[in-house]
């Protein structure tokens, strides 16, 4: 039998420690052990993006990660977009252009197209469709989606 | 439906060392990025419940570059080809592919030698692997050994792998003179879909004929494939007068396709020649 490992890292900009299973999928991890439930699961085989990420930056599907491989990293979830000033601009863009019908997959939106700015602050049609092409959404045909993006992208820049 | 958490076990050895040690020992399958374990795990599929973390592994990280290859660690993820200049210098196809597999989430996690141990016939990367005549460096507690990828895979999900080897690091050498890439993979959509088929050729051209040609094919095998048949039909010849249609009755005998939630043999029996054909095309072009 495998024992809980006490795991350490950083979540959301706050120092985290917590005892699990090495095998603990991190999205169960957030959503179960943590709270953070803004976090979602849809396929759980790593194509529709719900349950996206930042693991040291760097955009990952929550539901294909085991809690040991967080050990030490750096991790933010849509729980930590938004500041004590306010939404994310991508956030903000999306409630702005309506982005969003059902929600279920605006988190792990939200998630790649802040990453995406914050690689590629200007990005054109093609950039934006190529961050988000590994996020699913069922609603929106994804045409107020990318406008959300753009326009995120334009009040930063 | 995941397995009894408590009953499965994930350790990380802190060396390379430890790591062939444990594997030796059976302590464990090795486990990567997870990008396609996980998916097995999460299904309630995964018959395994011990592993070896060698993610952090640094024996089995970065590019290194000499005059005559790239030596790629088994740990590179897509994401970090597609980073590397010379990865876009030298190997278009490996740059396609990567860019191919997946989608972001994925090549931020996936490894080149995860893509190549998970033996899955229809893996974006190999085909151009064998197409660029890549070799594999294996490491076990008796030692080390270099075998031409070509040679790697002998079935569905067969390869000459021992129990305690691990792939450490792939070479593929750099094409040299005048070459032609050629990469496609038909999938339903561009990003997440799993290859129906894929196609990668390599040609070096000298004195306007084929000097060197190698094919590779993915999801018409049990494995990742080199087109030998269809190769042997082009080495040689004029790009001005290719015997295209000898080459594409060659091809047939290089696939074994089959009916699958993918597609059907026939569609990827007619499609991987109609790609054959549009690479000899581009191909006859750079003789102009």
């Amino acid at each position: 039998m495998a024992e809980r490992i006490t795991l350490t890292f950083t979540l959301n900009g706050k120092p985290q420690t917590l005892a699990v299973h090495p095998m603990t999928r991190l999205l169960d991890m957030l959503r179960e052990d943590l709270g953070l439930t803004g976090t979602k699961e849809g396929c759980g085989e790593g194509e529709c993006g719900a349950c996206a990420v930042l693991l040291d930056g760097r955009v990952v599907n929550s539901c294909l990660i085991p809690a040991l491989q967080v050990e030490g990293c750096d991790l933010v979830t849509i729980e930590g977009l938004a500041t004590a000033s306010g939404l994310h601009p991508v956030q903000a863009a999306l409630l702005a252009h309506n982005g969003a019908q059902c929600g279920f997959c605006s988190p792990g939106m939200a998630i790649s197209a802040a990453d995406l700015l914050r690689r590629c602050p200007n990005p054109n049609h093609g950039d934006v469709k190529d961050a988000l092409s590994g996020n699913l959404c069922r609603c929106t045909g994804y045409t107020k989606i990318v406008e959300a993006v753009q326009a995120a992208a334009r009040s930063e820049a | 439906m995941r397995g009894f958490l408590p009953a499965m076990e994930l350790q990380r050895p802190a060396s390379l060392s430890e790591a062939l040690q444990m594997l030796a020992a059976h302590t464990g399958r090795p486990f990567a990025g997870g990008t396609d374990l996980m998916v097995v795990y999460n299904a309630g599929k995964l018959r395994e419940t011990r592993f070896l973390d060698i993610a952090r592994l640094p024996e089995l990280q970065g590019i290194r570059e000499t005059p005559e290859y790239l030596d790629l660690g088994a740990l590179c993820t897509f994401t970090e080809l597609l980073a590397h200049p010379a990865i876009h210098r030298h190997f278009p196809n490996l740059v396609k592919s990567a860019k191919a597999t997946g989608a972001l989430a994925i090549q931020n996690r996936g490894t080149l030698g995860g893509n190549i141990a998970n033996a899955s016939p229809a893996a974006d990367t190999p085909p151009c692997l064998l197409a660029y005549g890549a070799e594999l460096e294996l490491v076990s507690p008796r030692g080390t050994r270099v075998v031409p990828y070509e040679l790697f895979h002998q079935g569905y999900k067969v390869m000459d792998l021992a129990a305690d080897e691990l792939v450490t690091r792939i070479r593929v050498p750099k094409p040299s003179g005048t070459s032609v890439h050629y990469f496609r993979k038909v999938g339903t959509r561009q990003a997440q879909a799993i290859a129906k088929l894929s196609l990668a050729l390599v040609a070096q051209v000298a004195d306007g004929c084929v000097a060197n040609l190698r094919i590779g094919l993915g999801a018409v095998a049990p494995a990742p494939v080199r087109a030998c048949h269809a190769e042997a039909v082009l080495q040689g010849q004029p790009l001005a007068n290719l015997p295209v249609a000898v080459a594409l009755e060659a091809l047939l005998a290089d696939m074994s396709p089959i009916d699958d939630i993918r597609s059907t043999a026939h569609y990827r029996s007619i499609v991987t020649r109609n790609l054959l054909a549009q690479a000899l095309r581009t191909l006859s072009a750079t003789g102009n």
